[in-house]
């Protein structure tokens, strides 16, 4: 499941986070971002490289996720 | 277009340019693919480089310089400000324009380029790579070609694809932020650099002026310190406490691979140069001149492999280009590793010390002698090697 979150109004396709993502699951053309949720492993690389803020790891989403397993 | 080149090129940055330029001058025929709209927009760049650095290249032209430099000023935490004359000269580019010209220049030796046309996958045969997939304006296409050369920049996916690890450590990668703004009222000819962990903490912040009352403001951070605050908030802060009146024509963010270039940049069928190549200086971030000394290297080694039928000898690319910069580059890396974790109380002790140093007496060496007690060559490198 995707726990990252894009916000991709914020985005400036800068291209610092797919130079960080171990999987290549990072979608990025002229204006456009995508992540790929297949090749995603939610390490949070990508979060921390984002110089604006524009990607954010969804702790609800995980916490939600993590009870459903329970 | 036609379906078969001899090199394809990804990326029309001044990498890409420059190889494109190095191997169609050779009279063999060429392809560069940029994703964007136009070449050289946006500017992701702080824009500073050497004229010496320049001059192996091209003739300045006053058409792309926005300002000349000839000073670099240091300033630590506590707003010590250590001014030392530039050896050699500098320039603040107008990038729109420049890679405008350098894609220009490989143009007129006949590359053929198209924008918009967003490189997607790789063609492989027999374990080679032997041409690339894009989506061109809504369409998917394929492109053969007998060497690919990958100037994606800080992305370098294609080199992925191909098998080579590229992908850079968030440790080592520079999360970085520039704004252009106006009514900054700094020296017009000198570059100013703060260092310290109120700024930048392991990276710096950049006041390039561009003339006029406009300067380039940045910074840049790892993505270690990236985990606790965004690069944002740095500039944010520096702003409202530094330039509260400023305007801001431009705000871009970009990432900067503060690492030695990888241990691998060829593989058979496909070169990577620039950015993607990490072919930047790892102590300053400097990536154009080295990008373009990357590219220029391999587009002449793709060209004569094509001419002498000798694909193999692409692999040769690879000492060329640590006997070149990348072996420097090796050294410099190890004196960032020493520097860009000093306390701010070390940075303004090294500040201090050079104070006492009269005005006129003061050189990049003597910079360099201080900062040893400290750490090794310290500014010396820094600047020295900055663009
Ligand atoms: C904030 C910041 C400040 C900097 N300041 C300086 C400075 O002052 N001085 C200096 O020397 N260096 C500076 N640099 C570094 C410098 O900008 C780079 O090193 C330089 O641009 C590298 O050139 P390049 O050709 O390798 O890559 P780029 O210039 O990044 O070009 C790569 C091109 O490839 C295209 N591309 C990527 N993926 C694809 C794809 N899949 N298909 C098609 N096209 C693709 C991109 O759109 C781009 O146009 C700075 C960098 C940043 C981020
Ligand atoms: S690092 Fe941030 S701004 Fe840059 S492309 Fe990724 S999400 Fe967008
Ligand atoms: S969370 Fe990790 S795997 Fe997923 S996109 Fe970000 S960096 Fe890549």
């Amino acid at each position: 499941m995707l726990l990252i979150e894009i916000l991709p109004d914020k985005c400036d396709f800068c291209g610092c986070c797919v130079g960080v993502c171990p999987e290549d699951a990072i979608e990025l053309k002229e204006a456009e971002i995508t992540i790929i949720e297949e090749l995603c492993t939610n390490c949070v690389k990508c979060v921390w490289s984002c110089p604006i803020e524009v990607l954010k790891f969804n702790k609800n989403l995980a916490k939600a996720n993590n009870e459903n397993r329970i | 277009m036609k379906t078969e080149y001899d090199i394809i090129v990804v990326g029309a940055g001044p990498a890409g340019s420059l190889a494109a330029k190095f191997a169609a001058e050779q009279g063999v025929s060429v392809l560069m693919l940029e994703k964007d709209r136009d070449v050289g927009y946006p500017v992701r760049c702080g824009e500073a480089v050497s004229m010496a650095g320049l001059k192996e290249f091209i003739e300045p032209d006053p058409k792309w310089i926005a300002t000349e430099i000839t000073k670099f000023s240091f300033i630590s935490p506590d707003k010590t400000k250590i001014e030392v004359e530039f050896e050699g000269k500098g320039c603040i580019l107008e990038r729109k324009i420049f890679d405008y010209e350098l894609a220009n220049i490989a143009a007129k030796v006949g590359t053929d380029i198209l924008t918009r046309a967003y490189v997607n996958g790789i063609i492989s045969e027999n374990g080679k790579t032997a041409g690339v997939k894009f989506e061109y304006r809504g369409e998917q296409k394929e492109v053969k070609s007998k060497i690919v050369i990958a100037a994606d920049g800080v992305e370098s996916r294609v080199g992925r694809w191909a098998g080579l690890k590229t992908h850079s450590d968030f440790r080592a990668m520079e999360s970085g932020i520039q704004i252009t703004a106006s009514n900054i009222n700094v020296d017009q000819n000198t570059c100013y650099f703060y260092w310290g962990n109120i700024y930048a903490p392991q990276g710096y912040l950049w006041v390039f002026p561009k003339g006029n009352g406009l300067a380039n403001i940045g910074l840049a951070i790892t993505g270690d310190i990236g985990k606790k605050r965004s690069a944002l908030s740095y500039l944010n802060e520096f702003m409202e406490t530094h330039y509260p009146n400023a305007s801001l024509l431009s705000q871009v963010a970009g990432g900067i691979p503060f690492t030695p270039t990888l241990e691998k940049i060829v593989a058979p069928g496909i070169m990577l140069v620039g950015d993607a190549a990490r072919q930047i200086n790892p102590l300053s971030g400097g990536g154009i001149i080295s990008g373009m000394i990357g590219g220029s290297i391999a587009g002449k080694v793709a060209g004569e492999a094509i001419i002498n039928d000798a694909l193999d000898s692409i692999f040769t690319y690879e000492k060329k280009w640590h006997d070149r910069l990348g072996k420097r580059h090796e050294m410099f890396n190890r004196i960032k590793n020493g520097i860009y974790n000093l306390t701010d109380e070390k940075y303004n002790n090294i500040a201090h010390d050079l104070k006492k140093i009269p005005k006129n007496k003061i050189t990049l060496g003597q910079i360099a002698k201080t900062a040893v007690v400290n750490k090794p060559s310290l500014l010396l490198d820094v600047a020295k090697t900055f663009f």
